[in-house]
């Protein structure tokens, strides 16, 4: 599934819509502490977080994240949301838990998976 | 050196908003230059890592970058307190940071063994009350 699939699924509220719609996710990816997250979040990953500032995005970008999901009705601050904006990263919305959220996703993607 | 292309930043210190604007830079630069995924995760990882630090810890800082087709130098000088203990500091989970830093999702003390974790090689030069120079490598 691309990005551009888990924007149109209608699961989750759109907040902003990044450049590389195209990319395909890989896997989801749950973690609130960036210092981890900056290890482990696999590249092409959907990360599912409740921490909105700005260096969420930042580790996003770095990290080469596919897309970042805020659950548990966590939104970005202002300077995160103009960061995913000049940075072009896609970010939902949900008000679902982080394993919920990250469980809707897996389910998208193995019904891909079923399908090829 | 031939072929070398070389970047300087300056880092500012408590200053968030900023953080990560220079490893962001390096990171954009490499993948125009067409080096490998791996190494481009690799560098951007090590580099904010290290400018999380100095934004963290020292009172500001540079970073140098040189890039060359065999590998990625990344020199990070800091004016800072130094570290005491640099074995200490090396393993998982110690940190120093203030809790301000640690609502921001940070200071879970993985900062330097992700740099190391993450490059080919790390040296760490550093003088109490001085500063400290770490130099990482990345071999692409």
């Amino acid at each position: 599934m691309t990005i551009q699939g888990l924007w149109d699924s209608g699961l989750f509220k759109h907040v902003n819509e990044g450049e590389d719609m195209d990319r395909e996710i890989t896997k989801p990816f749950c973690c609130d502490l960036l210092s981890i997250a900056m290890s482990k979040a696999p590249a092409g990953g959907a990360w599912v977080t409740v921490m909105g500032n700005m260096n969420t995005l930042a580790v996003a970008a770095l990290s080469d994240t596919a897309c970042v999901i805020m659950a548990e009705n966590a939104h970005l601050d202002q300077t995160a949301m103009n960061k995913a904006r000049v940075q072009g990263i896609t970010v939902l919305e949900t008000e679902l838990p982080i394993f919920d959220a990250a469980l809707k996703i897996h389910q998208l993607l193995s019904r891909d998976e079923e399908k090829l | 050196m031939e072929d070398a292309i070389r970047l300087t930043y300056q880092i500012s210190p408590d200053d968030f908003t900023r953080a990560g604007e220079a490893s962001s830079d390096v990171k954009k630069k490499l993948k125009q230059m067409g080096v490998s995924p791996e190494a481009v995760r690799k560098v951007s990882i090590a580099m904010y890592e290290g400018e999380i630090n100095m934004v963290i810890h020292a009172k500001g800082g540079e970073i140098r970058v040189e890039i060359t087709p065999k590998r990625i130098l990344m020199v990070l000088d800091d004016v800072g307190p130094g570290i005491p203990d640099v074995e200490l500091a090396m393993k998982d989970g110690y940190s120093t940071a203030p809790d301000e830093v640690r609502s921001l999702g940070f200071g879970a003390g993985m900062g330097l063994p992700n740099m190391k974790k993450y490059t080919d090689r790390m040296e760490i030069e550093t003088k109490l009350g001085v500063g400290t120079k770490i130099t990482m490598v990345v071999d692409i």
